[in-house]
């Protein structure tokens, strides 16, 4: 147990190069913003 | 020991202090670290260093007033995170995303109605007809515009259509038709055809509500808070406010929907307001919807051109950098008290969030997102109907399908890495280089950002990140 640093999330957002881009995700507009691009809101469906 | 020779600390991990926690967030891997005093005013230290070898790491320690000990143990910690990839981890290269030649547009607009009952101050549709004239969308584009998005998405089996306007539901027999219609050519094509309907909530009555509940259609619901906020900017053409006539239609409809997912996932819906220089407090707004029951809340920065009275200036910042910091804490309470809503924008999904492609790429207008007018013309997204320059196709062309193909590839390269700002930036793969729209209404160009828009970003990322730690912390 770390005794100065608590790791909350532990991910490698950079090994989904490998595996996404399949694309069947939900348009990130279509939702709830309609102005603003945010899409590290969005959820992958795969 | 640690040694970060060449690495670029402040483009990798944003190291932040919100409330009462200190925060690291590595921003290749996405990896999110609560960090103490020391280590915090270690970290800060190192941000300052132009070079991050063992030695100089070493030698700018003693400006962090730590104890040695102490500053040990913390560069220890630090390099085994490193070791594991969840901290100073390796840089994406930088590679924009690639497509297929042909577009694959998967979602569209529906400008089913060029027309509105209301006239709210900030409308980027002219009141509803964008510029042109006021006209509702005839039967015939409707259903090509249903065909349009089942063919143009190719081998993809999940489309997207949503209703939009002006004011759709000045046009609901066209609505209702296009369901029935979309459903049956959808299931003929073996694909699934998701609607969603955006409204302003004037002519939501219980007919409709059955409507929309029985045909699983999602919904998002303009309301901007306070009545006072709200009816200074969405009146009626006679001056008179909406508030008190929309307000127990989006309660009504949304207690027909507790389950709704936070991410707008299957059928939800979503109470969505505008706030702009007049409400700067707009977590007053925030407040203000959730007493009134309603648990899906999105609340959207004006997009103006500057010279409007409502537009934001560049003082406006700071207090909209403490509303954002309010609203935190407010839903931190809420949650303790075990209330159960979401507020969209700090909403992240982390582990299930968006591959990096697809953080790479953004919204997709233009190419994978089409907004389709009355008239059956083809544009990049709603924020572009009637812009000329911004016309891509038509429903009614020999071939619809063939889209402006410089227009295809303008919008298709403004991804995060033609952004020269973005590349730096510890939110780029969290907003995606911001909205086409706004960038452009800013700047004149789909590759500049929109300064004042980032701040507001990054701002609430940070407010996300923190929710997120807090929430965490307190499970484990």
């Amino acid at each position: 147990m770390a005794k100065h640093i608590q790791t909350v999330i532990r991910t490698n957002l950079s090994d989904s190069v490998k595996t996404g881009g399949c694309g069947a995700c939900q348009t990130s507009c279509q939702s709830a913003c309609k102005t603003s691009c945010t899409v590290g809101n969005q959820v992958c469906v795969k | 020991m640690l040694d970060l020779t060449g690495y670029n600390l402040e483009k990798n991990v944003h190291v932040f202090r919100q409330g009462d926690l200190n925060i690291a967030y590595d921003v290749n891997s996405g990896s999110l670290h609560v960090v103490d005093e020391p280590t915090y005013r270690i970290l800060r230290v190192m941000g300052t260093l132009p070079v991050l070898s063992a030695a100089e790491i070493k030698r700018g320690l003693g400006r962090a007033a730590v104890d040695w000990a102490v500053a040990q143990e913390v560069l220890d910690e630090l390099a085994d995170l490193k070791e594991e990839g969840v901290l100073f981890s390796k840089e994406a290269e930088e590679q924009g995303p690639s497509y297929p030649e042909k577009p694959l547009v998967k979602a569209v607009c529906l400008h089913v109605a060029h027309d509105c009952n209301l006239r709210c101050g900030y409308c980027f549709a002219g009141s509803g007809a964008f510029g042109g004239s006021r006209m509702l969308m005839d039967a015939e584009t409707g259903r090509r515009g249903i065909d349009f998005v089942l063919s143009a998405s190719g081998h993809r089996d999940h489309c997207e259509v949503d209703f939009f306007g002006g004011e759709p539901l000045l046009n609901f027999p066209l609505v209702r038709e296009l369901v029935r219609y979309g459903r049956q050519a959808a299931a003929e094509r073996h694909k699934t055809l998701k609607f969603t309907l955006t409204t302003n909530a004037v002519l939501l009555t219980k007919e409709i509500e059955e409507f929309l509940e029985k045909e699983d259609i999602s919904v998002v619901l303009s309301l901007d808070g306070r009545p006072e906020v709200h009816d200074k900017m969405r009146p009626f053409a006679n001056g008179q406010g909406s508030y008190e006539r929309v307000v127990p239609s989006i309660r009504s409809f949304a207690r027909r929907r507790p389950e709704s997912s936070p991410y707008a996932v299957g059928t939800y819906y979503y109470v969505r307001g505008t706030y702009t220089h007049f409400n700067l407090d707009f977590d007053r707004d925030v407040v203000h919807m959730l007493d009134l029951g309603l648990k899906r809340i999105s609340m959207e920065p004006v997009v103006a051109s500057p010279e409007e009275p409502y537009a934001f200036q560049p003082d406006d910042l700071e207090t909209i950098r403490e509303s954002y910091d309010r609203l935190g804490e407010e839903i931190i309470e809420r949650r303790a008290r075990g209330e159960d809503f979401s507020f969209f924008h700090f909403n992240m999904a982390f582990e299930q969030g968006p591959c990096l492609p697809k953080r790479l790429a953004g919204c997709g207008a233009g190419h994978e997102y089409v907004a389709i007018s009355p008239e059956g013309d083809l544009y990049p997204c709603h924020q572009f109907v009637g812009q000329e320059q911004f016309k891509m196709g038509s429903l009614y062309a020999a071939d619809p399908l063939e889209l402006n193909r410089d227009l295809v590839r303008s919008f298709r390269a403004a991804h995060v890495y033609a952004k020269a700002s973005c590349r730096v930036c510890w939110a780029r793969f969290s907003c995606s280089g911001g909205c086409h729209a706004a960038n452009f209404a800013a700047g004149g160009s789909l590759t500049e950002v929109y300064a004042l828009g980032c701040e507001f970003q990054k701002k609430r990322l940070e407010v996300a990140l923190y929710l997120k730690a807090k929430e965490l912390q307190t499970v484990r």
